[in-house]
Parts: C-alpha cells; structure tokens; sequence
C-alpha cells in the first residue's frame, strides 16, 4: 500500500496528539505536586513505608514496561506491513495491560479493605489520585487497543488504521514513561 | 510501505530492544538501591531521581523517538515547554507549601525573619 498524496495529515495528528500527551504530562505533574505537599500528613494513620510491597510493585513495573515494549513492536510489524504479527504484538500489550490493572486494582481493595482508603488521610487521598488517574489512563488505552486490535483485523493496515495505531503507541509509551516516576517518587521513596 | 510519509522515522528491532534492556536495568538498580540498603538519606534520593531521569531518556530516544523525524522538531519544542511548566508547577508547588508550613508554625517574628533569612 502506498500512502503518497501530498495532503498527508499523519504528521499534523501525530503532532496534535503529542500536543495532547504534554497537556497530559502537565495534569500528572499537577497531581505530583500535590503528592509530594501531602505525602507526609498521614492524620495519625500508616505511611508509605507500611502500606507497600515493593517487589508488587517491581511486578507491576516491569509488566508495563515489557508492555511498552511489545507495544513498539506492534508498531515495527505495522511499518512492515505484517498485519498479523501486529495482531499478536496488541493482543500480548493489551494482555500485559489488563494484568497491570488487575494488579493495581487488588492492591487497591486490600489497602481499602484494610481501611486504608482515600478518606483515611491526606496522604492516601493523593495517592489514590495520582495512582488511580495513571490506572484509569491504562484502562482506557486498553480499550483503545481492543478497538483498534479489531480494526486492523477486519480492515488491515490502512493509513487511518496506522495513524491510530502510532497515536496509541505514543500514548502507551508516555503512560510507561509516567509510571517510572510513580514507581520511583510514591513506591521507592515512600519507602526509604 | 515505501513511500510511507509517516514522518516517525522509525526505529528497528535491535533500537527497541537496547532501550528495553537498557530500561529494566534501570529500574532493577533503582529496586536493588532501596531494598538492598545501598544507600541512604539525601544519596539515596538523588540517585533514585537520577535513575528515574535517566530512564526518561533512554525512552524518549528509543520507544518515542524523539528528534528523529523530519525538520522542525515541533514534538521537541512541545516537550521543552511542558518541562518548563511541569518544573514550574512541582517545584514551585513545594517551595510555597513549605514555607506555609514554617509561617504556619508558632514562631515570634524575629524567629520568623530568623527563618526567612536562612532560606
């Protein structure tokens, strides 16, 4: 297939969604922030140091990680016009993703469980917040790639179907990027 | 494929992969430092803040392929601007926050101005 009119629009919607991601970059920092002003006000309640496993999350790290990774191989097999292995790529990331979630999530119903919840102090209000915007973000990029796993089944590797499939690439990459930090600033700092 | 006018110039299996590795060897020192009590206090932090930014750009360059397209580099300047303002928005943040903390302190006004000083 060959994509060649001059009024290609990729590099205009890849621009745009990029544009999107730093906007995005800014509502994490946001959230960061307010972490990182509340991450001491515990009201009496436990603190990172006892509420968190870290060799959970190094699990939840290095899934989404490998996922950002077969995700930019799904990528590599849709420039090469290999509309199957792009099929097998999305459908190991999407795989990856929903594990991710299902770990998060059991994290969270234990810590709520615990009585841990975001009610509980200033300290897991923010958690919640950031960790659970990241999630959310994860949850509906799986969604996008259920989606557009079906679309590149029935309509193959058209410009459109590319275009999206680069945009979500970009967008799963950013969310792996944004984790580092989460893993990093909440998990690894909140238990020094 | 080949009059593809997806700008990404895009990366290969080899690029992928080096960053993949070069990723999880980050993360895997950044668990070994804090659960292996490498390091500690001010070091540690540092070294973690360094490890996480480090991995930042081993994935800018080779998962988002940063600069790598056509001219301009419009994503690039983009990504210059929202650091500004993130840095802005987290750094700033936390120095107003603290220094309301210290105002909100039971302090005279010559220890306030005390403080003020120092900073």
């Amino acid at each position: 297939m060959t994509i060649d009119h001059p009024h290609d629009i990729t590099p205009r919607v890849t621009l745009g969604f990029w544009i999107y991601l730093m906007s995005d970059c800014v509502l994490f920092a946001s959230l960061f922030a307010t972490y990182a002003v509340l991450h001491g006000n515990t009201y009496g309640g436990p603190s990172g140091r006892e509420l968190f496993s870290l060799t959970f999350v190094l699990a939840e790290t290095l899934i989404l990680l490998t996922s950002s990774f077969t995700v930019g191989l799904a990528m590599l097999s849709a420039y090469k016009g290999r509309r199957n292995q792009v099929i097998i790529f999305l459908a190991i990331t999407l795989v990856l993703g929903l594990t991710f979630i299902g770990l998060e999530l059991n994290e969270f119903v234990k810590l709520v469980h615990d009585g841990n919840s975001w009610t509980r102090s200033a300290f897991l209000s923010s958690f919640f917040t950031l960790v659970g915007t990241h999630g959310l973000h994860v949850t509906l990029g799986s969604l996008w790639m259920m989606f557009l796993i079906a679309q590149t089944f029935f309509d193959g590797l058209t410009e459109v179907v590319l275009r999206r499939l680069l945009c979500l690439t970009l967008f799963w990459h950013f969310l792996d990027i944004v984790w580092i930090f989460i893993f990093t600033i909440v998990y690894l700092m909140g238990t020094i | 494929m080949e009059h593809s006018t997806l700008h990404q110039a895009h990366g290969t299996f080899a690029s992928y992969t080096l960053g993949f590795v070069i990723s999880i060897a980050l993360t895997l020192a950044a668990f070994a430092l804090v659960a292996g009590h490498i390091l500690a206090g001010g070091t540690l932090v540092f070294a973690l803040v360094g490890l996480a930014v480090a991995q930042l750009f081993v994935q800018l360059l080779f998962f988002l392929r940063l600069g790598k397209g056509t001219k301009p580099y419009w994503d690039l300047s983009v990504l210059y601007f929202a650091l500004l303002i993130v840095i802005i928005l987290a750094a700033g943040s936390l120095w107003i926050m603290q220094n309301l903390n210290y105002n909100m302190m039971q302090m005279s006004s010559e220890e306030k101005d005390a403080y003020m000083i120092d900073q």
